[in-house]
């Protein structure tokens, strides 16, 4: 069974079709990443997800929990961060992560939050208002946030957009090191090619709302002959999908 | 406050209202606004019916008492529904909204957390006025005896289902309807018979009057300060406020999914 499954998943608006027949699964553990230009449907595919955004057709299983009728349920196992959902910046880091301790229910909070502290080298910044830290900082203590439940699926959204180099590549390496020993089924969407070829089992190329192709970095590569995916990226969006 | 063992909805719902406590440890000067309106409404109407009564003596008593009382049980209502519509605003202003709506929390449960913040918010705020008017003009509002706490309760449930009403005009219009948080109640305040009985109105806003919880409750505090308990009024409250606050709370379920199918809940906050 995938730890996220998606039929025929469509969000229109009015005449505009944002999201048009997406399918895909993601078996427990592996990392799916969604690559596509500004306005491709990655944002509202992840928002259709994690159930702010509901539907027009198709239907969404996450962890075996219809997300049209069981969503709460699958909401509590799931968490989710990104860049441009802030958290109340008056809070310190440790009122912020003890909110979101209790939204879900996790036991012992203290010891987690000193736990994902020591792991993120946010011990030292607990105290501090949320809104006086870096861009840096504040990722740091979003990916705090989303892994306060120990989730078993993760959604991402640019999860190091505006990161410097070296602490892009400290997130990126701590979320290899936390998937490979977690388990947790993670949902990458990102504009960093890079990040995507390092982390991700396997990529959905979205155009225009519709998965254009898809396939392991390796196999787009070799699709494309291309040397990364970022010159696969660019021969997409200015070409069109070569036939799988 | 890090130390509660609770399960399930009310471990959320304290998780909600944890987020806005916090806040206000943190922030003195949302804490001194709490109480700010409530304490000068106090002294300005205080002080004038301290005149009332030195001007007319005796006979501007009963008047006094009325001004008082209405001043203080009003505020009930105005600190309640703020209270609930500043709590949600809050979420909107820190862009966390987004968050909360990913988080297992249910939508009742988030009603209960700004209700929970709400009582709160209104007693830090009314409760130093109350005592206010006992110290400095010798008016204590419990002297009308026990039904001044079905007052309370009607005002408070009035002042939430005017803020879902509230609320759901920002889930469908965005921040630009937030000026509505602090507007709307004082809108219905001529229709609410505070200072005046519903038979002073026009002929044709009576009906309106009739309408609100507010004009039955404040007609039963005149009539319980001269030692009245007039249940007809308080039952029209308790009825109408039943009605109101399940048209309340089905607007606010309705505009929350009209927000969920327009993808406003992640845009929301222009």
């Amino acid at each position: 069974m995938h730890a996220i499954q998606v039929q025929g998943l469509t969000k229109r608006y009015g005449d505009v079709t944002a999201v048009d027949g997406v399918t895909f699964g993601v078996a427990p553990g592996r990392t799916l990443g969604l690559l596509g230009g500004n306005g491709a449907g990655k944002t509202t595919t992840i928002a259709m997800l994690l159930g702010l955004l509901i539907p027009t057709a198709g239907s969404i299983r996450i962890l075996g929990h219809d997300m049209a009728r069981d969503r709460f349920a699958a909401l509590a196992r799931m968490n989710f961060s990104s860049p441009y959902i802030a958290l109340p910046s008056r809070l310190s880091v440790a009122e912020n992560l003890r909110v979101y301790g209790h939204l879900y229910g996790v036991r012992g909070l203290e010891a987690r939050i000193s736990e994902l502290a020591a792991q993120l080298d946010l011990t030292d910044l607990l105290g501090r208002p949320a809104g006086n830290l870096s861009a840096g900082q504040k990722t740091r203590v979003a990916l705090a946030k989303s892994l306060i439940n120990r989730p078993d699926v993760l959604l991402l959204d640019e999860p190091t957009a505006s990161l410097d180099p070296d602490t892009g590549d400290m997130v990126r390496s701590w979320l290899e090191r936390y998937r490979r020993e977690s388990g947790c089924t993670i949902l990458l969407a990102s504009h960093n090619m890079a990040e995507v070829e390092r982390l991700c089992d396997s990529v959905l190329m979205l155009k225009q709302g519709r998965i254009v192709d898809s396939g392991s970095p390796p196999e787009l590569l070799d699709r494309y002959g291309r040397d990364d995916l970022e010159q696969v990226f660019l021969d997409i969006a200015r070409r069109g999908a070569v036939a799988a | 406050m890090t130390g509660v063992a609770l399960r399930g909805p009310l471990r959320r719902i304290w998780g909600l209202m944890y987020r806005h406590l916090a806040l206000y440890r943190r922030s003195w000067p949302r804490l001194l606004e709490l109480m700010y309106w409530p304490v000068l409404q106090m002294c300005i109407w205080g002080f004038t019916a301290s005149f009332l009564v030195g001007r007319a003596g005796g006979a501007a008593v009963a008047t006094a008492s009325a001004l008082l009382g209405g001043v203080l049980l009003w505020e009930v209502a105005l600190r309640s529904q703020m209270g609930v519509a500043i709590s949600f605003l809050e979420e909107l202003w820190s862009r966390n909204l987004g968050h909360v709506f990913v988080s297992p929390i249910r939508p009742w449960e988030m009603v209960s957390a700004l209700i929970g913040i709400s009582v709160l918010r209104m007693l830090t705020g009314v409760l130093p006025a109350i005592l206010l008017a006992f110290l400095l003009y010798a008016f204590n509002l419990f002297d009308m005896g026990p039904v001044v706490v079905l007052f309370f309760a009607n005002l408070m449930i009035m002042g939430w289902w005017v803020a879902f009403g509230v609320v759901s005009l920002i889930l469908r219009h965005g921040a630009g309807a937030e000026a509505l948080a602090w507007s709307v109640l004082f809108g219905l305040t001529p229709f609410s018979a505070v200072f005046y009985p519903v038979s002073v109105l026009p002929a044709a806003v009576q009906p309106i009057a009739l309408a609100l919880p507010s004009s039955h409750v404040f007609e039963g505090m005149r009539a319980a300060l001269s030692g009245v308990v007039r249940w007809d009024h308080l039952a029209w409250a308790i009825g109408l406020n039943a009605v109101w606050m399940a048209a309340g709370i089905w607007l606010f379920a309705g505009q929350f999914r009209q927000a969920r199918l327009r993808g406003a809940l992640l845009s929301i906050g222009e």
